[in-house]
């Protein structure tokens, strides 16, 4: 019936598409529009500049420093995530001690799933307020207090975590990474249980050890998951803004001390609606994201793998 | 399964699956730019003139809806209406909205550039929209109007002359009044007079004695100095303060308007090195470099710490922190030697800007509105039930209870007499402002020194708007 393909995919993509042209789309290409005048943001006239708003920012500093931060986040988030999401997936689902009754995840594996859910729960506005409570810079804070009590830090010289110059993006990415470990368990986990039993059987019957079925058999199953994992979480990277406006210090939209937790994002808003500067924030937006879709294409690109269908 | 349609269709699938994921990631960035497309024609409706008629001077029509949108923050929303009941009483059938939002530029950002604002607005808060941006797109009626329009207490006088000094300044960009600042605003330090009494310290007069008093207080275990490290504009009002009394009036004005020269007074490092005197004897409440305004201000109502630094919101802002007995009192910034301007000289100003957009449909009942909220009996509501002081002079009715907080400011306002400034480039030079701030915050974390800060405050005057 190869002949009534088209028109039934097209049945079904009339509306979805035409939305997406609409609230997608559309804002996208006036965004490009946008970023090549002055507009301030506050009325309906402007005049065109060209490019005068993309050679401006390339010669930020604020925003160059703004994009190392994002590649920083890029390279980190990903990575600790998915990695950390896989070791507590494999424990939990094939990790458990071989011999007995096959294949099994550790001893109440079941209670941990959910237990690693419960941040992904959690709004991104109740995240930032626990933890500015877990970062407090006296010693209210969670971690202060319990360093100040074990004599490891200064009651009068607490350690300032997210206000530090060089570790407040690395608390922001705490958090982060914190919040995104049980939603990548849960996915591997998922794909893990759709391995069939019989594959680890037969490798536990040939003497493998964890590390082995783990890399022999479960990454390359999951490889696809992986993938998936990683584009997101590419994208999640990008943005980030509500954590760091929020934790770190700044006035307008944090990303302080003096830019030094500074993304993209931040620096948008700033100039969007702080500045009235909102032609340079679409231009901002424009490099986002081409930077965000050149991502998502290589990242699909180079992780493609031939499929194992099982 | 593995047909060579099944493999399409999944692909097929796949593909969309990361184009959603694509769009969702960048749509709430690119989204934010999607202006409104409304009409760019740029004609204002004409200025109302001013008419015969004293009661009416703006010549309302009673028919015309009046559409108000209020910054419900510190003082509430609440006060606004009393208002608009007046504005129905005085213009009887007139139909009034009200909106009571925090999300001013939320809210209002696509009005402006639909070109349909409201009439009147409380321009405040964390999303105010920028009143020089606004300016500068020509979305603000010029006030003046308003200022030569009679005073409904008593109709011999003018608006303008019932004003406490500031006001039509603060609301002044590029030589026109854009903007009636409702509530008069003191800023400088703050202090429990409770603790002070029972510990038997005086409020110091000047820099060096209140540097002396820190280590006497430092020595009875309490921390002496408290900001809200968060948000460096705090500990900029300091100072500010020190550099505007250290340098006169000129000085004041020469920075307000990103003047480079400025920076080369000799007032400027003396201000910035005196409040540095605070770091050098680590005089700071621990951990108050990175606490918000909430953190602070509550260690500081608990009593960790004896000194703080704010405006006058602070009282409302912090009643429900506030100890019942802790008798909260204003101290202008103390004076340093060889000062241009008096001991009793204070940063005060009028916040809380009124606006009436230029492309509004009732401009006429917007100004009328605004002419309502300066009378005395309408002054004094406010200040009773948001304990702030308003811009018109001698505008509380003596029947009126005034919070300890309240009183003290009012008093220091009084002494002041004329000799007040205001360092409008927080609200009129935000880029210069975030620059400044960013340099104060390494000044308390003893990451510059002085000398850098007054050279990065310096470069900073290239953000001029």
């Amino acid at each position: 019936m190869r002949h009534r393909k088209t028109p039934f995919i097209l049945g079904f993509l009339v509306v979805p598409v035409a939305l997406y042209i609409a609230l997608v789309i559309w804002p996208y290409l006036q965004t490009f529009g946008y970023s090549l005048t002055d507009w301030s943001g506050a009325s309906s006239e402007m005049n065109f500049i060209g490019l005068d708003n993309y050679t401006a920012l390339f010669k930020d500093s604020a925003f160059l420093g703004a994009l190392r931060h994002n590649l920083l986040l890029l390279v980190v988030l990903p990575l600790a995530t998915i990695l950390l999401a896989l070791f507590f997936a494999f424990m939990l689902n094939v990790g458990g001690r071989s011999g007995t009754g096959g294949v099994q995840g550790v001893r109440g594996s079941a209670f941990y799933k959910v237990v690693f859910f419960f941040p992904q729960v959690l709004s991104v506005a109740i995240l930032s307020v626990l933890f500015q409570g877990v970062y407090r810079t006296d010693k209210g804070g969670l971690l202060n207090g319990v360093l100040i009590a074990l004599g490891i830090v200064d009651e009068n010289h607490p350690w300032d975590f997210a206000s530090n110059p060089t570790f407040g993006l690395w608390c922001v990415m705490g958090v982060i990474v914190w919040s995104g470990v049980g939603f990548y368990l849960v996915l591997f986990s998922a794909a893990m249980q759709s391995i069939p039993k019989d594959i680890y059987e037969a490798a536990l019957l040939d003497g493998a050890q964890r590390g082995t079925t783990f890399f022999k058999i479960t990454l390359p199953l999951l490889w696809e998951s992986i993938q998936t994992a990683w584009v997101y979480l590419a994208i999640a990277a990008m943005d980030a803004f509500a954590l760091v406006s929020t934790m770190t210090p700044g006035a307008y939209y944090g990303g302080g001390p003096d830019h030094h937790s500074e993304i993209m994002a931040t620096l948008l808003m700033r100039n969007f609606i702080t500045y009235g500067k909102a032609g340079y924030a679409c231009a901002m937006g424009v490099v986002i994201f081409f930077i965000t879709l050149v991502l998502s294409v290589v990242s699909l690109r180079v992780t493609r793998r031939e499929k194992i269908e099982f | 399964m593995g047909s060579a349609t099944e493999y399409n269709r999944r692909d097929l699938f796949k593909r969309a699956a990361a184009i959603t994921v694509l769009a969702a990631g960048g749509t709430s960035l690119l989204a934010a730019c999607a202006g409104g497309s409304g009409s760019s024609d740029n004609k204002s409706g004409a200025s109302p003139t001013l008419g015969g008629d004293s009661k009416n001077p703006f010549g309302v029509k009673a028919s015309d809806a009046l559409d108000v949108v209020i910054f419900k923050g510190g003082y509430g929303d609440d006060y606004a209406k009393v208002f608009e009941d007046a504005y129905k009483k005085a213009y009887a059938g007139a139909n009034v909205s009200h909106l009571g939002t925090q999300e001013i530029s939320g809210k209002l950002q696509p009005r402006f550039n639909a070109g349909s604002p409201p009439d009147v607005f409380d321009n405040s808060g964390a999303q105010a929209m920028k009143a020089d941006v606004l300016v500068s797109a020509g979305q603000l009626t010029d006030l003046t109007v308003l200022l030569e329009a009679p005073y409904l207490d008593d109709p011999s006088k003018k608006i303008k002359d019932v004003l406490l000094p500031g006001t039509v300044e603060q609301g002044t960009i590029d030589g026109k009044m854009y903007s009636l600042n409702y509530v008069y605003t003191v800023f400088g330090l703050w202090y429990s007079a409770k603790l002070f009494k029972d510990k038997g310290w005086t409020p110091p007069k000047t820099w060096d004695e209140f540097i002396t008093l820190c280590g006497t207080i430092k020595a009875a275990g309490i921390a002496p100095f408290a900001h809200q490290g968060k948000y460096p504009y705090y500990a900029n009002y300091i100072i500010f303060s020190l550099i505007a009394k250290q340098g006169g009036l000129d000085l004041v004005k020469k920075i307000n308007a990103c003047d480079t020269a400025a920076w080369d007074d000799p007032a400027v490092l003396a201000g910035v090195k005196a409040f540095y005197k605070i770091m050098e004897g680590d005089f700071l409440l621990p951990g108050t470099n990175g606490m918000t305004h909430t953190e602070s201000q509550t260690a500081w109502c608990q009593g960790k710490a004896a000194f703080i630094p704010s405006g006058s919101w602070l009282e409302n802002e912090m009643l429900a922190s506030t100890p019942a007995d802790f008798d909260m009192a204003f101290l202008p910034v103390p004076s340093l030697p060889n000062d241009k301007l008096p001991a009793t000289a204070l940063w005060a100003g009028a916040g809380e800007p009124f606006m009436v957009p230029s492309k509004a449909k009732n401009k006429a009942g917007g100004l009328e509105f605004l002419r309502m909220m300066l009378t005395k009996d309408g002054s004094s509501k406010f200040v009773a039930t948001a304990n702030s002081l308003t811009v018109l002079k001698d505008g509380v009715n003596a029947d009126v209870p005034l919070k300890p907080g309240t009183k003290s400011s009012a008093a220091a306002v009084k002494a002041a007499g004329d000799v007040t400034f205001n360092f409008s480039f927080q609200d009129l030079q935000t880029a210069f402002d975030a620059e400044v701030e960013n340099a104060t915050n390494e000044l308390v974390n003893k990451r510059i020194t002085p000398e850098e800060w007054v050279s990065r405050g310096k470069a900073a005057t290239s953000k001029k708007v």
